[in-house]
């Protein structure tokens, strides 16, 4: 038994050690100096922090995470809110034309993002809002919405609806059941949407790519990737500045662990 | 007496559906209607900047299917999802079954697998250039170690789709391997109990007990996997952006590529209503199957 338990723990260390391989590379790269033509397998002999500066001046990174803060806590911000109404007569009102509205809903999550990117960005050009903060925020919020309202149904649906009679009986509208008792029981559930859609807006690419234009939109994501391109010649600097991008992620997910995997098994499994 | 109770506390269809409106309102202006623009746009020639158009019927449909291009991107689509799929289940299925034991250390395991999850798959993209680059790439220096010659991966047309699946196998499998934990962990104990009773094998057990009560994870974690696979832009931008020559792209980055560097706004609206139309008929499909194979507790 013992043995068994050894051979377990071997083979979870070597699978462990595969999917870190790329963060410790970053790690070696990011603090040798350009000169240090040594193997990156090699931890680096000093840390050297000259990338990092090289990378918050050229690759204005924390300009960068502005920007993806500020779009992210509105999309999420938007998400949760409009997600979380539309769930409830949804969930409560379970007749053959909500029904495709719930069907409609879910078939607009699979729509890959770039099969519509033409028209959208034709479209989204004639309001006036490429490279705007609304412009990204509205587009990230539509495309996220589904899977709020795909969990927020789900979760309401499993609210007894013993509750919303015993509301009626009182005299309340539906309008007051919703604000009053459904809205606050929704606190667990609202915690895993902002995880996974937060996440989400956290590290759009393709949006941000064709949305956002002006340099001084950039998101962290791509700061990252525009560095990299420009800076073949100082990919030392490149780590360093995809380092600083994946570390406050990494703390939030350490510190929450339990939230990020029970959201994505709640979003998962019906 | 219970149908007239039912009736009088009932939700107020008309105006509580209104909730749901703002939804369908962006849901409209920003996916319905743009579709609907994208197939006019694919008829003509439009180049996604002029303020003049020409409709040009189905030139564009018929271009594609005489376009090389579009066609090895769209098998490379199919690689980069059923590949990815078929090595996210393996890799998602061994570690949760392997994490599902009691020992010490799994927590940290399960937590540096899902770790890469969580990380922009374009940043990521951007790390694994340091394993794979020609010039000092970690990989190289492996092969240099023990006297073979270093490989340019990022070059090998074939070999690199399949290693762009590697990459993002190794960056997303966590998803599968946290849906199959859960999925372990809903199976009842008794059921093992009386196979052991019965004498059952450990191989007999996984197939007969473990596997047919894992379908709806299965499916959950295929349909997911498939979808994201064959939605694949990030990483591909990442590592090779396409290239060299068209070798490597995938249907996503096509259409990007189509649009901004070739500024045919038309033909790329085509290649991503072939896009949509793909997704939606494979996904429906995927689904389907395993419904019919799923069973009741």
């Amino acid at each position: 038994m013992k043995s068994n338990n050894f051979v377990k723990l071997l083979l979870t260390l070597v699978a462990s050690l595969i999917s870190f391989i790329p963060f410790y590379i970053t790690i070696n790269v990011a603090f040798k100096p350009m000169t240090d033509m040594s193997s990156r397998w090699l931890l680096p002999k000093e840390l050297y922090l000259g990338n990092f500066v090289t990378a918050i001046e050229k690759a204005n990174i924390f300009g960068a995470m502005k920007n993806s803060l500020i779009i992210t806590l509105f999309s999420v911000l938007i998400i949760v809110f409009v997600g979380a109404m539309a769930a409830y007569p949804l969930a409560r009102i379970r007749n053959k034309f909500n029904r495709s509205v719930l069907n409609l809903i879910l078939a607009i999550m699979m729509v890959p993002p770039l099969s519509i990117l033409v028209p959208l960005y034709s479209n989204l050009s004639k309001m006036g809002g490429i490279s705007t903060y609304w412009g990204i925020i509205i587009i990230i919020s539509t495309f996220q919405l589904p899977l709020s309202i795909f969990i927020y149904t789900n979760f309401i649906i499993s609210i007894p609806r013993t509750i919303d009679e015993a509301a009626m009986i009182d005299g309340c509208t539906d309008f007051q059941i919703y604000y009053k008792i459904i809205l606050p029981l929704l606190k667990p559930v609202t915690a895993t949407v902002i995880i996974l859609t937060g996440v989400a807006a956290w590290n759009d690419y393709q949006f941000s790519l064709f949305f956002l234009q002006d340099p001084k939109m950039r998101t962290v994501t791509l700061a990252i990737s525009s560095f990299f391109s420009q800076s073949s010649s100082n990919l030392n600097a490149a780590a360093a500045a995809a380092l600083m991008a994946i570390v406050p992620v990494v703390i939030i997910y350490i510190m929450l662990q339990k939230y990020f995997v029970k959201g994505m098994i709640d979003s998962a499994i019906k | 007496m219970k149908e007239i109770k039912r009736k009088k506390f009932r939700h107020n269809h008309m105006s509580t559906n209104l909730m749901y409106v703002p939804a369908i309102l962006l849901f409209f202006l920003f996916v319905i209607y743009p579709m609907l623009t994208g197939i006019k746009i694919s008829f003509t020639n439009w180049n996604g900047f002029s303020q003049t158009y020409k409709y040009v019927g189905f030139e564009n449909y018929i271009a594609m299917f005489k376009d090389k291009n579009v066609w090895s991107s769209f098998s490379n689509t199919i690689i980069y999802g059923v590949g990815s799929t078929i090595f996210q289940q393996i890799a998602g299925l061994s570690t949760a079954l392997l994490i599902n034991s009691k020992f010490k250390g799994r927590t940290i395991g399960r937590t540096i697998i899902y770790m890469p999850v969580l990380i922009a798959a374009v940043i990521m993209g951007n790390m694994w250039y340091f394993i794979l680059q020609y010039d000092g790439g970690a990989l190289n220096d492996i092969l240099i170690l023990i006297g073979k010659e270093p490989v340019d991966w990022l070059t090998q047309g074939n070999l690199t789709v399949w290693i762009i699946v590697l990459v993002n196998t190794l960056q997303f499998y966590g998803i599968s391997m946290v849906i199959y934990l859960a999925g372990l962990q809903g199976i009842p104990q008794m059921y093992y109990e009386a196979a052991d009773i019965d004498g059952a094998k450990k191989l007999s057990k996984f197939f007969n007990i473990t596997v047919p009560l894992l379908m709806p994870a299965i499916s959950t974690s295929v349909v997911l996997n498939l979808i994201g696979g064959l939605k694949l832009f990030d990483v591909v931008k990442a590592l090779t952006n396409g290239g060299p020559g068209y070798s490597t792209h995938s249907l996503s980055t096509l259409v990007n590529f189509t649009y901004f560097n070739n500024q045919s706004a038309g033909y790329a609206s085509v290649i991503g209503l072939l896009l949509f139309t793909f997704i939606i008929i494979v996904s429906l499909v995927a689904q389907k199957f395993f419904k019919s194979k799923e069973v009741d507790l």
